[in-house]
């Protein structure tokens, strides 16, 4: 089998007496797109910030295209290739659409120490920030101020962020969440193209989002992994149901 | 933008005619008056890059601000004694050049920022106000307690400094160089917003976590603009003490710092020529009320509280409306 370009290896954190990482080990594949579901305060949006380096594991590693990446800072990973979304949209809300694809791409670019240059006259960021907005559908909405965009349209500006980074793997944080039906379905075409480029590793709520997409599932309760498989294997597994689809199975 | 740009040159038009028809009508005080705006004006858009761009509420420029003026105290101090500064391991005169002193003055209040800037940028809201202020009262005590260089009375110099082709003791000349380094000082911080740089700066602001997630350091984007503010306001350190021929531990004080911040308050957070309103408008106060009364200050602070709570754009807000995102 290929080797993963994402993984994690037996990653605990502890808070308090909370377990909300309990020996976490997965895998992300080229060319996947492995969803991570489970319910409200299972420990997904925490699983996520260790592997992105915000959050550091009390144990276990994180690998990232087959190095270890457990000691470095978030901006090195970034860096090194992990495009994330947020849970909770983080934008330079005063700035402009554009301004905030173009720091991506000022990310993308490895450094934004100059300082005379107009960022906006620059072509080449100015190509990779507007292609980004173009493919998420906001290339209209480029010189709005980014409070007065809809949370949809947030949502949507966060992953073309990450799309300017050209990152080897993708880790979204329930990128459709609030979105109407609509935005849902037009984000599920996205990241369906999306995962020809790198792989994504999805944390999502809406199931009919994530049984369109993965590849793979893994489902994720107090902090545990309880079931990993194709969806049909997840559909028939009797512990998921009984733990978390339950109603809908 | 539009509405804002044509205030900015309004504005900086008037500072520029209200000393030349003074110069006409031979009235010198005014010409120093608009010749302080110019310079507490400097001062304020060397804060304004770190307060309004990077949202670095830093209660200690006065150190700048001072270690410009000292800067210039201290060379044309030892120019006018004929004494040199030290010996070995080797020689370094005074000088009573303007444009050494402008530079000396840049590079010791870079590098004292580069100090101030590392340490107290690794923490963040009241912590960093804290922090800047202590800096500050520590080259405030400090000063005090030199004697080398008049202590707590501070060093006087006789002659105003020079400048290559110009005559600096003409009012008018005088103001015309401050100015012309305002200008200067203004380019630069527009440029500077636009920029890659200042594009980041002010995303680091606004959500730090989204700056790292795309691979940027918040931190080393705040160092250097701290760096760069604490320079300008450096420079604008040496002029005011050139203007007054007297630097004191005064210029290193909080109420120094808290000065600065005004302007800025005054005259828009994070708008290119906020400072200038703001300094303007101040020493405006300062002339006609503290002409009234001793208590001006009073007004002052009304001002501020009406500034704050109903006007958060400050002057500039108030004329030019919403600020629009960079272009
Ligand atoms: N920094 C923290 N300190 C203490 N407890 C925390 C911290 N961060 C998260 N938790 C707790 O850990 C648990 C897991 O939180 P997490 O945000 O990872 O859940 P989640 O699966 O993302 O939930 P949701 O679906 O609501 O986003 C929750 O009980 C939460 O309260
Ligand atoms: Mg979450």
């Amino acid at each position: 089998m290929t080797d993963p370009v994402l993984a994690t290896h037996n990653i605990s954190k502890q808070f308090g007496a909370l377990k909300a990482s309990d020996d976490i080990s997965l895998t992300l594949r080229p060319g996947e797109i492995h969803a991570i579901i489970g319910p409200n305060g299972a420990g997904k949006s925490t699983l996520i910030a260790q592997i992105c380096g915000t959050l550091a594991p009390d144990s276990g590693r994180v690998e990232l295209m087959g190095r270890d990446v457990t000691a470095l800072t978030t901006r090195a990973r970034a860096q090194a290739g992990l495009g994330r979304t947020f849970q909770i949209s983080a934008l330079a809300m005063e700035d402009t659409v554009l301004q905030n694809a173009l720091l991506g791409a000022l990310g993308a670019r490895g450094g934004a120490f100059a300082m005379f240059r107009r960022a906006l006259s620059d072509t080449n960021l100015r190509d990779v920030a507007m292609m980004a907005l173009e493919r998420v559908g906001l290339a209209d909405e480029a010189s709005m101020r980014t409070s007065d965009l809809s949370h949809g349209q947030r949502r949507q500006l966060e992953v073309a962020i990450a799309l300017t980074l050209n990152p080897k793997a993708f880790v979204m944080d329930e990128p459709m969440a609030g979105m109407g039906a609509e935005g849902s379905a037009k984000m599920t075409g996205l990241l369906d193209e999306l995962r020809k480029e790198a792989p994504i590793l999805l944390v999502e709520h809406d199931m009919d989002a994530v049984f369109a997409l993965a590849d793979r599932l893994s489902v994720l309760v107090y902090g545990r992994i309880i079931a990993t498989g194709s969806v049909s294997e997840i559909r028939a597994n009797k512990d998921v149901q009984q733990a978390y689809l339950g109603e809908d199975a | 933008m539009k509405r804002e740009t044509l205030i900015n040159a309004a504005l900086l038009l008037g500072l520029l005619l209200v000393p030349l028809w003074a110069y006409v009508t031979d009235e010198p005080f005014t010409i120093t008056l608009a010749t302080k705006v110019a310079i507490l004006a400097l001062a304020g858009v060397g804060l304004n890059i770190a307060l309004g761009l990077g949202g670095l509420v830093s209660l200690g420029h006065a150190a700048f601000f001072g270690i410009g003026g000292y800067a210039m105290g201290i060379l044309a101090s030892h120019a006018q004694s004929y004494t040199p500064l030290m010996e070995s391991p080797f020689l370094i005169e005074g000088t009573k050049s303007m444009p050494v002193i402008w530079v000396t003055a840049i590079l010791a209040s870079a590098l004292a920022a580069l100090v101030i800037g590392t340490l107290s940028l690794r923490t963040s809201g009241v912590y960093f106000i804290m922090i800047t202020l202590a800096f500050g009262q520590m080259l405030f005590f400090f000063a005090i307690s030199w004697p080398a260089y008049g202590g707590e009375d501070g060093l006087s110099i006789y002659v105003r400094n020079g400048f290559p082709g110009m005559n600096t003791l003409d009012p008018i000349q005088f103001f015309a160089l401050c100015f012309a380094l305002l200008l200067a000082a203004l380019w630069f911080s527009h440029r500077l917003a636009n920029a890659p740089f200042g594009l980041a700066l002010n995303a680091a602001r606004q959500s730090p976590a989204r700056v790292e997630t795309v691979g940027l350091s918040p931190f080393h984007l705040r160092l250097i603009a701290f760096i760069i503010s604490g320079a300008i306001t450096g420079l604008a350190g040496a002029l005011f003490a050139d203007l007054n021929r007297f630097v004191s531990p005064n210029m290193l004080s909080w109420q120094t710092s808290g000065e600065i911040m005004i302007f800025i308050i005054l005259g828009g957070v994070g708008r290119l020529c906020g400072p200038v309103a703001g300094a303007a408008l101040f020493i405006a106060l300062e002339h006609f009320l503290g002409g009234l009364s001793e208590f001006w200050h009073i007004w002052l602070g009304l001002l501020l509280l009406l500034v704050v709570l109903f006007a958060r754009g400050g002057l500039i807000g108030v004329l030019a409306g919403r600020q629009v995102a960079h272009d």
